[in-house]
C-alpha cells in the first residue's frame, strides 16, 4: 500500500500526490522527489512543478511511456527520502511602515497585537519557500504562528504594488509585480522578486528559506532607487 | 534603416509567438507559446522556415503593415481572412494559406478572421528579436519575452532577421481544416473523483459555451453548473494547458498555454494533448462538448497528431493557378509603375 497517489494530468503529464495538506513532511517529499528526477535525467522528462503536496512531472510521450514514467518513479520515491534538495538562506530587506503597508494596523488589532508586535513576529521565523506559482517568481512561505494566522480580507484589493508582502492563513506571500489581491499587506520589500534577466527570472526557488529583515522607510526608498537602477543584488543568500 | 515591418494598426492582440519556453514552470513561468501549434507550424513550412520559429499570432482581426524592407516572404495560416496588398496604389486579395513575397512600400492589411478567431503570420527567417529563457514567444502577464513583452501598437518596428529574399515559386497548402473544433477528447483529471457520476455524467452530456474573455490563460465555459460534494477548494497543485478546472460557480475553466502554473480548483479533466492546437482555436461564442477517452487512446491519437506534424512539409504544394494570376497582376501593375522586380512565373 503507497502513501501516495499518481494522478493523470492529460497523456503528457502526471501528478505524484502526496496528501491534501500543506505541511512540512510532504513539502520535503515533493521538493526531495524533484530533486531526484532532475538527477535522474530519465530521457524524456521535461520538467517538474512542485506544490505544497504534489509534483507534477510534465514529460514528451513520443520519448517516454506513461507507463515506463510511473514504474521508475515508484522507485525513486523510495531512493529520494534520502536525497537532499537544495535549499539556500535569503535575508530580504521588507519595509513594515503602515504608508507601505495596508493593512498592517488592521492585523494587528484583529490580533490583539501591536503593529510593531507583529513586525517583530513575523520577521523573528525563518520562513519555508513552499513552491513557487500564480505569478512568475512569486513565492509561497510558510509558516506562520496561529498569533499572526489570519483570513483572507473580506473584499479583495482591485491592486497591490511589486514587492508587497500579504499574509493569510499560515502562509505570506511575495508579490513580484501588481496585482489584485487578497491577501492582507502587512509590508514590502524593495528586492526585485522576478527580474527576466536573472537566468531562471526568479530570485527564491522552492525549498529556500527567507527571512524579512526590518528596514526603515528612508532605506527602503534608497533600495527601490538602486533596484530600479539596477545596481545590485539586493538580498544576500 | 534596417529592414522591418512598420505596424500602422495592431488589432485587437498581435502578440510574437513560437513554441514556447519549456523547463521555468517550477518558478512560476508558463510555458506559453502559440495556442494553436500546428497552426503555427504550418504557416512556418510556407515560408521555409524551421517549424519553432516566432511568428505573429492574430486575434480576431488583423494588423496593417507596411513594408520597410527591399523584400520579405510572408503567409498567413489559420482562420480564413482578407488579405489586402496595396502596391503602387493597387491593391490585391489574397487567400491565407499560400506565401507571397512583399517588398518595400507594400502596405498589407489583415481583415476580420472569419472561420475562427486565430491567424498566424510568418515572415521568411523570421523576426530580429532576441530570445529570453529559451523562446521569443509573449508572456503577455508577466509582460516579458517576444516584442517588448507586450501585444503589438501602432508605430512598433519589428525588425527582420532577413533583409531580403530571393524570388521562387510560392508555395500553398490545402485546407487543413483548421475551423473551432465541436468537441474536445479530454481523460479523467487528477481530481475527478470530487464530483459525484451525475456531476460527471453533466459534464460529458453537456454543450458549453466560451465566454466572452477568452484569452491566452484560458477560457471560461458557461453551461450547466457542475456541483463539488466535496467543496471548491484544494490545495494548490499543478495545471497543464488543457486543464478542465470547476470554480465555486460550478461553470468550467479551461486552461490554456499561459496558464497560472498551480491553482487551487479541482479538474474534472485534462483536454489530451493531441486536441490542444483546437483549443486554442476557441474563441468568444463558440460551442464545445467534451469527449471522454482512455490514456491508450489519447496516446494514439498524439502519434496520429504527431506523424499529421511530420507529413506537413508534404502538404506544401504550388499556389493555384487562379491565385498565381492575381500575384502576376500585381506584379504587371509595378512593371507599368517603372518598379524594377524580376521574373515571376509559376508552374
Amino acid at each position: 500500500m503507497h502513501d501516495y497517489r499518481i494522478l493523470l494530468a492529460g497523456d503528457a503529464a502526471l501528478v505524484v500526490d502526496f496528501g491534501d495538506r500543506i505541511e512540512r513532511a510532504l513539502n520535503s517529499r515533493v521538493l526531495a522527489l524533484a530533486q531526484a528526477i532532475a538527477q535522474d535525467r530519465l530521457d524524456g522528462v521535461i520538467e517538474t512543478v512542485p506544490t505544497f503536496r504534489s509534483l507534477m512531472i510534465c514529460f514528451e510521450p513520443a520519448k517516454l511511456g506513461h507507463a515506463e514514467l510511473v514504474e521508475r518513479v515508484q522507485e525513486l520515491i523510495v531512493e529520494a527520502g534520502d536525497v537532499a534538495y537544495p535549499s539556500r538562506l535569503w535575508r530580504l530587506p521588507v519595509c513594515y511602515d503602515p504608508s507601505l503597508a495596508p493593512d498592517l494596523i488592521e492585523v494587528a488589532e484583529r490580533k490583539g497585537l501591536s503593529p510593531s508586535e507583529v513586525v517583530a513576529r513575523h520577521s523573528a521565523i525563518t520562513h519555508h519557500v513552499y513552491m513557487l506559482g500564480f505569478l512568475p517568481g512569486q513565492p509561497y512561505l510558510g509558516d506562520l504562528p496561529d498569533e499572526l494566522a489570519m483570513p483572507r480580507r473580506a473584499t479583495p484589493r482591485g491592486k497591490v504594488a511589486a514587492g508587497s508582502v500579504g499574509i493569510a492563513m499560515t502562509m505570506t506571500c511575495i508579490f513580484p509585480m501588481e496585482t489584485p489581491c487578497g491577501l492582507n499587506i502587512i509590508g514590502r520589500t524593495p528586492t526585485p522578486l522576478w527580474d527576466p534577466c536573472r537566468p531562471n527570472g526568479s530570485l527564491v526557488e522552492p525549498g529556500d528559506k527567507v527571512i524579512f529583515e526590518p528596514i526603515p522607510l528612508e532605506t527602503f526608498t534608497a533600495l527601490e532607487k538602486l533596484a530600479a537602477s539596477g545596481g545590485a543584488s539586493l538580498a544576500s543568500a | 534603416m534596417s529592414a522591418s515591418l512598420h505596424v500602422l494598426s495592431p488589432g485587437p492582440s498581435t502578440t510574437v509567438q513560437d513554441l514556447g519556453r519549456p523547463g521555468y514552470q517550477r518558478f512560476g513561468i508558463p510555458v506559453g507559446g502559440a495556442l494553436d501549434s500546428f497552426g503555427l507550424r504550418a504557416a512556418n513550412a510556407l515560408v521555409g522556415n524551421a517549424p519553432d520559429v516566432g511568428a505573429l499570432e492574430i486575434v480576431y482581426r488583423g494588423p496593417t503593415f507596411l513594408v520597410e524592407a527591399p523584400s520579405v516572404r510572408v503567409a498567413f495560416f489559420g482562420s480564413r481572412a482578407r488579405i489586402v496588398v496595396r502596391r503602387q496604389g493597387i491593391a490585391q486579395e489574397f487567400p491565407t494559406g499560400r506565401s507571397i513575397r512583399l517588398l518595400a512600400g507594400d502596405v498589407v492589411e489583415v481583415g476580420a478572421l472569419a472561420g475562427s478567431s486565430l491567424l498566424y503570420a510568418t515572415v521568411e527567417g523570421g523576426f530580429d528579436i532576441a530570445p529570453l529563457m529559451g523562446g521569443v514567444s509573449t508572456y503577455v502577464r508577466g509582460g516579458v519575452g517576444g516584442w517588448q513583452g507586450r501585444a503589438l501598437r501602432a508605430g512598433d518596428n519589428l525588425p527582420l532577421a532577413r533583409e531580403r529574399v530571393d524570388e521562387r515559386d510560392e508555395a500553398a497548402i490545402d485546407d487543413l481544416g483548421l475551423s473551432p473544433p465541436a468537441w474536445l477528447r479530454v481523460v479523467d483529471g487528477p481530481q475527478a473523483d470530487h464530483f459525484s457520476d451525475d456531476g460527471i455524467a453533466t459534464f460529458y452530456g453537456g454543450e458549453y459555451q466560451v465566454g466572452p474573455g477568452a484569452d491566452r490563460m484560458g477560457v471560461r465555459l458557461s453551461g450547466a453548473p457542475l456541483r463539488h460534494p466535496r467543496g471548491h477548494d484544494i490545495v494548490s497543485d499543478g495545471i497543464r494547458p488543457g486543464s478542465i478546472q470547476i470554480p465555486g460557480d460550478g461553470q468550467p475553466i479551461v486552461l490554456r498555454c499561459e496558464h497560472q502554473t498551480t491553482g487551487g480548483y479541482p479538474k474534472i479533466a485534462t483536454v489530451i494533448s493531441a486536441d490542444l492546437p483546437a483549443l486554442g482555436r476557441l474563441g468568444a461564442g463558440d460551442k464545445i462538448r467534451f469527449k471522454r477517452v482512455t490514456l491508450v487512446e489519447a496516446e494514439a491519437a498524439r502519434r496520429a497528431y504527431a506523424l499529421a506534424v511530420e507529413k506537413l512539409p508534404t502538404r506544401l504544394g504550388p499556389v493555384p493557378r487562379a491565385d498565381a494570376d492575381l500575384a502576376d497582376r500585381l506584379c504587371a501593375a509595378n512593371l507599368i509603375s517603372g518598379v524594377v522586380h524580376a521574373r515571376h512565373d509559376v508552374d
